[in-house]
């Protein structure tokens, strides 16, 4: 699919990081006029994966989050959110709702919310190499809905 | 991220207010926390009116508060919920295990 517009960012995986990048994510959405709804969703989306990446990829020290959004011909709107770290053992476990290797305040949903809210959802990880989440979402445009 | 609370005919009402995600969610939950512990309100209503965004965070606040209230037999209700969080809840089933007013 062609891509139409693209912005990257990079910063430390610090907790407080995490409304910026939904703030960036749904100023960069609004060019596709989205809903509420569909901006929430997608908000949801940005800060669950961002989260994962903040509380599991690196448990030892600060590392880095990549994030790439890009809007797709066809209003398609695709995250992209990379880490560094650890990697997740097993993949299989961690997308089941309610599994957390988090403590008390970790609902262990992220990939449940992740999977609901977007219309794709694919997720790489490699152990001590990172993991990648890729989501897709595609925006209506207003005369469809 | 506010947390607010008040006692009115015997029932205890916690306002969240900002937005609730993993960075806010630990002292959320702590603040909430030290207000059920030190009044242990039979009943407890979570205003959530004032989010203004929450994600999955947001689930393990509501279900810790309503877990130390159940401890010694109070009940939880939450109230106010914005479309936006009211989505989590219900892809999260919270909506079957704490009851909405």
């Amino acid at each position: 699919m062609k891509i139409l517009n693209e912005l990257k960012m990079e910063f430390d995986s610090r907790s407080v990081n995490e409304g910026l990048a939904r703030s960036a994510i749904s100023q960069f959405a609004a060019q596709l006029d989205p809903t509420l709804e569909e901006l929430g969703d997608i908000k949801t989306a940005v800060s669950e994966a961002v989260t994962n990446a903040i509380v599991h990829a690196y448990p030892e020290h600060i590392g880095r989050v990549w994030l790439r959004v890009r809007v797709l011909e066809g209003g398609v709107l695709e995250l992209v959110v990379r880490d560094r770290g650890v990697g997740i053992p097993n993949l299989d476990e961690a997308r089941l709702p309610m599994y957390t290797t988090g403590g008390a305040d970790r609902a262990g949903m992220g990939f449940t919310i992740m999977d609901s809210f977007m219309d794709t959802l694919k997720v790489r990880s490699d152990q001590g190499k990172g993991t990648t989440v890729t989501m897709r979402r595609r925006v209506l445009p207003r005369s469809f809905r | 991220m506010q947390v607010n609370w008040e006692i009115r005919e015997n029932t205890m009402h916690i306002y969240l207010t900002g937005e609730l995600d993993h960075h806010a969610a630990r002292t959320v939950l702590e603040q909430a926390g030290q207000a059920v512990d030190g009044n242990l309100p039979m009943r407890c209503v979570l205003n959530l009116s004032g989010l203004a965004f929450m994600d999955s965070s947001g689930i393990a606040v509501v279900l810790g508060i309503h877990r130390r209230l159940k401890a010694y037999g109070g009940e939880l209700k939450i109230s106010g919920i914005p479309a936006q969080a009211m989505r989590v809840l219900h892809t999260a089933g919270v909506d079957r295990l704490v009851s909405i007013i």
